[in-house]
């Protein structure tokens, strides 16, 4: 395990949290945090901002959209101007007003945490500091549930996280039936459970044992998995010139939904809105299947066909990113992917293709 | 249903081996329990990558396009009225597609089935109106019939219109005294009801597009959400952005949908997108008697003017 920064320098302990008092105790810290958790409808589960009168479902068993959007959403205003001309500062465009008060996501999974770390090595570096991002991630708490019965589309534990992996929370929850065993990570998620009025001290080393315990039977329990040892030893041109490209291109219809399901994927757009005299600008996600994504001003597009869009999505989070940072490959086996794409096209595969490839000369 | 993949395995072997077509586009075996992937076969050894079963959703119009040789392509019903539609919207020319039918018995909707297990299915199999499905917790007998699709439920043209080849024997089609009773429910609400039945269906779009790209009717090169100079329309999650788009398509696909589900079934975020078009579709029929890809001579009623079109709604 990596320890994060924000984990660097802390003794972490465990409490224990009566599933009776979950409730009043999340309650609580509604004062203080604005709260996003699992929450089903008709149509799936989303993790979403909590309405004062919705609690997170801590049940749930998967979740559509990961919880990129707590600190990314789909569409962001980050500037704003007015266009009143007897204004003395029309036309300039300045930081929008965005809430950046506490914010705490529950139950998200482990898996969806290491993918925030994934996204901070591109949206906070030492060059470049991506305001709206970091102001968010800087306010928001993690608190992750430990996935006891991970699906067969879950191949976590062969790309470097699994459902008890503690990277970037600052709290991991293990459901005990009529308690949760929390394992409290870093400073924040002390002053998160402190909040919640959660702290029964749990005996450290029963507690550590027990997870180990969990964490074992559940990567047990993974048969899912991929193949990444050989994909660094790759050149950049032998995969791009593969000969597979064109058959694994062939079903995909070119929609966004791999990208936006995605707890990784953290391209976007920027558009340009006025309403009345105010203007506005946004962000929003954007996705590489898109055509327009790389269309220049020109009309000219230099990823202008199908095949060039998928093996681009593929070739960044499998062999960019992992040359770029060294941190792994920009998946972090959540399977989401390979459940909602609507023509099948299985990152697994792609990973395992392009791992084993070999040059013919 | 269970043998027809015998045949239509056999008939690609020999358009391939005779050198009648360049590839057969059909569908693959999915690497996940009831997923199926389009596939296009140019070689003979291939073809028994093949497969067809209950879980073929998508829509294989969508992928045939203008081109210099001839394809073949695996139809149901539904797909065959869109290579018709295809062929009247001069998209493709008859002579250039070889058309191996499947007379269908209907989808499944996997959402419905899945929908039943808590956790996530691990086997899906079928017999016939039998299908077995299973999960770690448990395993379940359904009926297909009742877990159809809801454009399935109720297709009126199960059986291909035009073709060069059938993979099984023509199935008896449904007769229905309406066609439409999920239509007629959405109009009976008032107008607020209406609305927020709208609103609240597109309320989990995304935006991904699944629904239009798995269209066979949405093929203009530059789709108008996708135009940028000039913009029509707002990119971000705004309601009246996401809902223009949703109302526009729709209306794009007026007295051209066949309603085949692609829509639904590649939708990611479970969005019924069918509550749209099958509005226009009950329209089309009422006003014009008209259903899309039946007939390869006559023009859609959007394309043309007659004298005795309905004009009530000039006041």
């Amino acid at each position: 395990m990596i320890l994060s920064n924000k984990q660097k320098g802390y003794t972490m302990k465990f409490i224990t949290i009566d599933k009776n008092n979950w409730t009043k105790g999340i309650d609580k810290s509604r004062e203080t945090y604005q709260l996003f958790g699992p929450v089903k409808d008709e149509n799936g589960c989303l993790i979403k901002k909590l309405d004062s009168d919705v609690q997170p479902d801590m049940g749930y068993y998967e979740s559509v959209m990961s919880a990129k959007s707590v600190l990314f959403p789909q569409t962001e205003k980050i500037l704003s101007a007015s266009l009143d001309e007897s204004l003395e500062d029309h036309h300039i465009m300045k930081r929008a007003e965005n809430d950046y008060s506490p914010r705490a996501v529950l139950g998200i999974r482990p898996y969806d945490a290491k993918a925030i770390a994934l996204v901070k090595l591109n949206f906070d570096t030492k060059e470049f500091q991506d305001p709206y991002w970091c102001d968010a991630y800087d306010v928001t708490v993690f608190v992750g549930l430990g996935i006891t019965r991970p699906g067969p589309f879950d191949f976590s534990t062969s790309v470097g996280t699994g459902p008890f992996c503690e990277d970037d929370l600052d709290i991991l929850l293990a459901d005990l039936d009529d308690h949760y065993l929390a394992k409290i990570l870093t400073p924040k998620g002390d002053a998160f459970a402190i909040t919640c009025g959660f702290d029964t001290m749990a005996d450290e080393k029963e507690s550590q044992v027990l997870f180990d315990i969990l964490r074992k039977e559940a990567e047990k329990n993974i048969t899912s998995r991929v193949e990444i040892n050989k994909l660094k030893d790759k050149t950049i041109l032998d995969l791009h010139e593969a000969d597979f490209w064109d058959d694994l291109a062939f079903s995909c219809i070119n929609c966004g939904t791999c990208t936006y399901v995605c707890p990784t994927c953290w391209c976007f757009d920027i558009q340009d809105e006025a309403r009345q005299k105010q203007a506005f600008r946004f962000r929003n996600w954007d996705t590489c299947m898109s055509p327009l994504f790389t269309r220049h001003a020109t009309g000219h597009n230099p990823r202008g066909t199908k095949v060039q869009r998928v093996r681009q999505r593929f070739m960044h989070k499998l062999k960019y990113f992992l040359d770029k940072y060294d941190q792994g490959i920009m998946c972090v086996g959540c399977g989401r992917c390979v459940k909602s794409c609507p023509v099948n096209i299985d990152i697994r595969e792609v990973c395992n293709m392009m791992n084993a490839y070999e040059k013919q000369n | 249903m269970n043998t027809c993949i015998k045949k239509i395995r056999e008939l690609s072997a020999d358009l391939l081996e005779k050198g009648e077509v360049e590839k057969v586009i059909g569908f693959a075996k999915g690497t996940i329990p009831m997923a199926t992937s389009p596939i296009a076969i140019q070689k003979k050894q291939d073809v028994n990558k093949l497969v067809f079963n209950s879980t073929c959703g998508l829509n294989l119009a969508n992928y045939v396009s203008k081109g210099k040789g001839k394809i073949a392509v695996v139809t149901k019903g539904c797909d065959d009225r869109n290579i018709v539609t295809h062929i009247v919207e001069n998209q493709i020319q008859r002579d250039q597609i070889y058309i191996i039918g499947v007379p269908c018995t209907g989808m499944v909707d996997k959402p419905k089935i899945a929908a039943l297990f808590e956790d996530e299915i691990l086997e899906f199999s079928e017999d016939n109106d039998t299908l077995t499905v299973s999960s770690l917790l448990k395993t379940q007998t359904l009926k297909k019939q009742d877990y159809l699709k809801g454009n399935c439920f109720y297709c009126t043209h199960k059986n291909p219109v035009l073709y060069d080849v059938l993979a099984a024997d023509l199935v008896e089609e449904q007769k229905l005294d309406n066609l439409f009773p999920d239509v007629d429910q959405i109009e009976t609400l008032d107008e607020d009801a209406k609305w927020n039945h709208f609103e609240n269906l597109t309320k989990n779009c995304i935006r991904c597009y699944a629904c239009r790209n798995a269209c066979p009717l949405c093929y203009c090169p530059t789709c108008f959400v996708d135009e940028s100079d000039p913009q029509w329309v707002g990119k971000g999650q705004d309601k009246t952005d996401v809902n223009t788009f949703h109302f526009l398509r729709a209306f794009h696909c007026a007295g051209r949908c066949t309603d085949c589900g692609a829509c639904v079934e590649a939708c990611p975020m479970g969005i019924n997108v069918r509550d749209f078009t099958r509005k226009l579709n009950k329209d089309v029929l009422q006003l014009f008697g008209w259903e899309a890809g039946l007939d390869m001579i006559k023009r859609p009623p959007l394309d043309t003017y007659r004298p005795e079109d309905p004009d009530d709604f000039i006041k």
